[in-house]
């Protein structure tokens, strides 16, 4: 009897140090894994400059943040897809966008005995998701690659399991360049896929391709620098072949900041410009326009400005590109619009 | 010619005597293969930050899973206040209460239940908890586990209480004891070791499930007040960082696998020596 | 296990007011009502657990019906589901775990029943349950980092060089596949047919078995004409038990079965099972039909095993039955 008294006492006082974390504001939050670097960057140096804003996210897809903001599970998500009308309309309420930072999606590959960086032409990528191009020293691969001794091993193709916006820029340049695809395939967070083995997150493809030989996947810029992982360059529309980087990410944007005055939400895949990256994409935050919590709300447009401003100081140190000037000045204007 | 047949018969005989003899071994020497990784990958990567440091950002070496541990505690805590009881009660009303064709839907129930899939077990609790409280929660988590816990729970404890011999149960109500009184001060107490043995266990097996708590707990960069937030558990934490590609996340798994399995296999142990020889808990 | 006092309730002249009173100072009645709510809450979450099933599944079954089971397609982008690619995944790794696992279990459980000394056996015993305690999870990070890797670059190839004509062996060889998740399976399904096998073997009759040696049979011959066919009842229920567990297995598999919705024969292509989608999808499945379809298939995951369990406790009953083995 003593001994349960004893326990019993011992699991209240657990109970209530687990309570007692007063004055804390949490905030939850989940969605792309495409940005996750430097949002788990972002949350971390918030959280030391504010020790009271825990901002939690979980990184389970662009799929995943829609589908959580929409359940209300969260209290911001995030994708790397904007929202178009239709999806906007499933909700209940408006839904404010703010893009993030500007990515890039490399070809990502592991062949045993090739250390130089290959090229691919567009058809050559869309040729080997769709399944038509099964070896590496395929012509179409070669053709692109004079010198480079290509095995002939088969293609290991892998792609996202889960719900992506990485998938979504990936198949909507794939969409652009290959009719076929467009046709096949078409583009979205998660389609049906011809030919692979799937990962979960940026992080299960990189890890995929970084175990499995002969194999070749799509992830944001970032995981395959921080892995050492060899990506390709693509040969973009002026007919270059573009290693993606802050500066050719850059010009891949810089023809969006007057387009976005409009329609915060754009495509800058296959952009024109004879530097630009070819698969690039803005990342946005998905806010809900009215949050009836004040704290939540204040912190919200606190972090916000903060990413705006400091927070941009900090993505180029992990190769994302900054937000256009321009883009920056009509989201502060959109930070007043929540209420 | 029939001594070539007696000794083809013979080879026979030792042969495949000796091929289950290898199966056996082999089997075992699993068990030690799957010890051994642990400790050698896991062992290396154990350090004081491990326990007592939060995750780090992506790609940044270093930090642990002390949230994790500490949110693993608190979702078995959840797991045994909802769970145990029932398990508990419900074995005592087998054993002790029951009418032979209730009882019979009550046996067949918790059969039932202890062969769900631990993955619909977590869309039950997404839709039960997590929907309405429009939240991930620690409670949430608690739930999925919780229900878990009640089959293993309640066969064990009725096993228990029905091996408890006559003699004691008849000797106490001679002496004018009620029939609830036997049963709490007589009955209990004779199987206690048993019934805690069957709740330690179905404690440690929904200490390592991961699928239910998928979508009901989540994940958690930093601590989890209270019972409603989100909450990083250590089953979780080994599943996502195995399958990242960065060295230092797979250093942690393996190092958050052999505490997991250590606390598992302790729990095992432990509670079957307690038990002496003889007694098997099926936790089938 | 009730005693007489059920006698005493259901007398005459016990449902007065008074006695009502009296009986429930008495504390009996109290215990049995509380603890009969204990038990009816079990009856009360597994219905509740049905239904909600049933209910979330309901777009799904509508806009799909039965053909749910056999379309091929999982197209969220068109909104097009089907069960098959899933079913097939979970049938062919479950398959392939008990190829492996039943020959190896049930010649493990002959060792511990009939030939090992007791305590050896026991603590061979105790050890191998330990194998079944071991978490999901773990083996699947072991089947990551070691399965995987053997798999590609040592079975594989092994498989291929000899057997590489059948269509089962055909293809590439990416490491992860139907074949590494079935062995990974059998690992931790070889556990529950040893521990059942050899409990059941233990209680054929010693005459059976002496019988036969009498008869001039060796020892392997006793065993396996005589005894192991004694106990097959018991036997193949530990078979569905296996089988219900590696149907329902979701970590371990998910992290190498390389998550692709296809239908292949060979053994080395990546698959996809019921579980495994439902965990990788369920949190992000956007629309109404495309996470109704993920329930949907939840539904089916849960009928399976139940048939499964009900047969393994059905057989294992009849074991005991016959046996005459005593708990």
């Amino acid at each position: 009897m003593k001994k349960t008294l004893v326990l019993f006492s011992l699991m209240l006082g657990f109970a209530y140090v687990a309570m007692a974390q007063g004055g804390t504001i949490l905030l939850n939050a989940a969605g792309a894994t495409f940005p996750y670097p430097i949002y788990s960057k972002w949350f971390s140096n918030y959280n030391q400059l504010h020790s009271n804003i825990q901002i939690n996210y979980q990184s389970i897809g662009s799929g995943g943040g829609i589908r959580q903001l929409k359940a209300g599970t969260v209290d911001f998500g995030a994708s790397d897809m904007p929202l178009n009308d239709e999806l906007l309309s499933q909700f209940s309420y408006k839904i404010l966008q703010f893009p993030t930072v500007l990515g890039a999606v490399v070809p990502t590959y592991n062949i045993p005995g090739v250390n130089t960086e290959l090229k691919f032409t567009p058809k050559a990528l869309s040729d080997i998701y769709l399944g038509k191009v099964t070896k590496w020293n395929d012509s179409e691969i070669t053709s692109s690659n004079p010198g480079v001794s290509l095995p002939g091993n088969d293609i290991v193709v892998v792609h996202r399991s889960d719900g992506s916006g990485t998938t979504f820029v990936w198949t909507d340049y794939l969409s652009k360049v290959s009719p076929d695809w467009k046709s096949r395939v078409g583009s979205n967070t998660s389609v049906n896929w011809p030919v692979g083995l799937g990962g979960k997150g940026n992080e299960g493809v990189a890890g995929l391709v970084k175990q499995t030989p002969n194999s070749i996947g799509y992830v944001e810029l970032i995981y395959a620098i921080q892995n050492n992982m060899g990506y390709g360059l693509v040969k973009n529309s002026s007919g270059k072949f573009v290693k993606a980087s802050l500066a050719t990410v850059t010009d891949a944007a810089s023809g969006a900041a007057a387009k976005m005055r409009s329609d915060i939400r754009i495509s800058i895949t296959d952009a024109s410009g004879a530097e630009a990256y070819p698969i690039c994409s803005f990342t946005y935050l998905l806010i809900p326009e009215t949050i009836s919590d004040a704290t939540k709300r204040d912190a919200i447009k606190g972090f916000l400005h903060w990413m705006l401003t400091s927070g941009q100081e900090q993505v180029e140190a992990l190769n994302y590109a900054r937000l256009p000037k321009a883009v920056v000045a009509i989201e502060m204007k959109q930070i007043g619009e929540i209420k | 010619m029939k001594r070539a047949r007696l000794i083809w018969r013979k080879s026979v005989n030792v042969v495949m005597l000796t091929l289950t003899g290898v199966a056996a071994l082999s089997v075992v020497s699993i068990l030690f293969l799957i010890l051994g990784y642990l400790v050698y990958n896991g062992g290396k990567s154990l350090n004081w930050a491990f326990f007592t440091q939060l995750p780090k950002p992506v790609g940044e070496t270093g930090g642990g899973m002390a949230n994790a541990i500490v949110g693993s505690l608190k979702l078995l805590l959840l797991a045994a206040v909802i769970g145990l009881p029932v398990g508990l009660m419900g074995g005592v009303y087998l054993a002790e209460f029951g009418g032979k064709t209730f009882s019979f839907v009550v046996r067949y129930t918790t059969d039932l239940l202890n062969g769900v899939p631990s993955i619909v077990m977590g869309i039950f609790a997404y839709s039960l908890v997590v929907v309405p409280m429009r939240h991930f929660s620690t409670l949430a988590g608690g739930v999925a586990l919780g229900i878990m816990v009640v089959p293993i729970t309640l066969r064990s404890t009725e096993e228990f209480l029905k091996s408890v011999p006559r003699s004691m149960r008849e000797g106490a109500m001679a002496l004018g004891a009620s029939k609830w009184r036997t049963i709490a001060t007589v009955v209990i107490p004779a199987a206690s070791g048993g019934v805690i043995t069957g709740m330690l266990l179905a404690l440690a097996r929904v200490a390592g499930e991961t699928a239910p708590l998928l979508f009901t707990a989540f994940g958690n960069q930093f601590w989890s007040p209270g019972w409603d937030q989100p909450v990083a558990s250590l089953p979780v934490m080994i599943y996502t960082y195995a399958i990242a590609p960065y060295d230092d996340w797979h250093r942690q798994a393996w190092a958050a696998g052999l505490v997991l399995l250590g606390i598992v296999l302790i729990a095992n142990i432990g509670t079957r020596l307690a038990l002496g020889r003889g007694a098997t808990i099926r936790s089938t | 296990m009730s005693t007489s006092v059920n006698a005493v309730e259901r007398a005459p002249g016990n449902w007065t007011p008074r006695a009502l009173l009296r009986r429930l100072a008495g504390g009996d009645e109290v215990a049995h009502i509380v603890t009969l709510i204990f038990a009816s809450a079990i009856i009360i979450i597994t219905s509740l657990l049905v239904f909600q099933l049933w209910v979330n599944s309901g777009a799904s079954r509508h806009a799909f019906g039965w053909h749910f089971l056999v379309t091929s397609v999982w197209d969220p982008v068109f909104e097009h589901f089907g069960a098959l690619p899933f079913i097939y995944g979970t049938m062919v790794t479950s398959a392939i775990s008990l190829i492996i696992a039943l020959p190896l279990g049930l010649a493990a459980a002959i060792f511990l029943a009939e030939l090992a000394p007791r305590n050896i056996s026991d603590t061979i015993s105790f050890l191998i349950d330990l194998l079944a305690a071991v978490p999901s999870v773990i083996y699947g990070l072991l089947g990551i980092f070691v399965v995987v890797p053997l798999m590609r670059t040592l079975i594989g190839p092994a498989l291929k060089k000899v057997f590489g004509y059948l269509p089962i062996f055909s293809g590439p060889n990416y490491g992860v596949g139907f074949l590494t998740a079935g062995i990974v399976l059998a690992i931790m399904i070889v556990p529950y047919i040893i521990s059942v096998s050899r409990e059941v073997l233990l209680t054929v009759p010693r005459d059976q078995r002496e019988a036969a040696l009498a008869l001039g049979a060796t020892r392997w011959e006793a065993t396996w004409q005589v005894v192991v066919p004694w106990a097959r009842t018991g036997i193949s229920g530990s078979v569905f038990l296996a089988l219900a567990r590696a149907i329902g297995e979701t970590m371990a598999v998910t992290m190498v079965i390389g998550n692709d919705p296809k239908i292949s024969a060979s053994l080395f292509a990546p698959g996809y099972t019921i579980a495994a989608v439902i965990a990788n999808e369920f949190t992000e499945a956007t629309g109404k039909i495309y996470l109704s379809a993920l329930i949907e298939l939840g539904l089916v995951l849960f009928l399976i095993t139940f048939i499964l369990n009900g047969m393994a406790r059905l057989l294992i009953l009849a074991t005991e039955r016959a046996g005459g083995r005593t708990a």
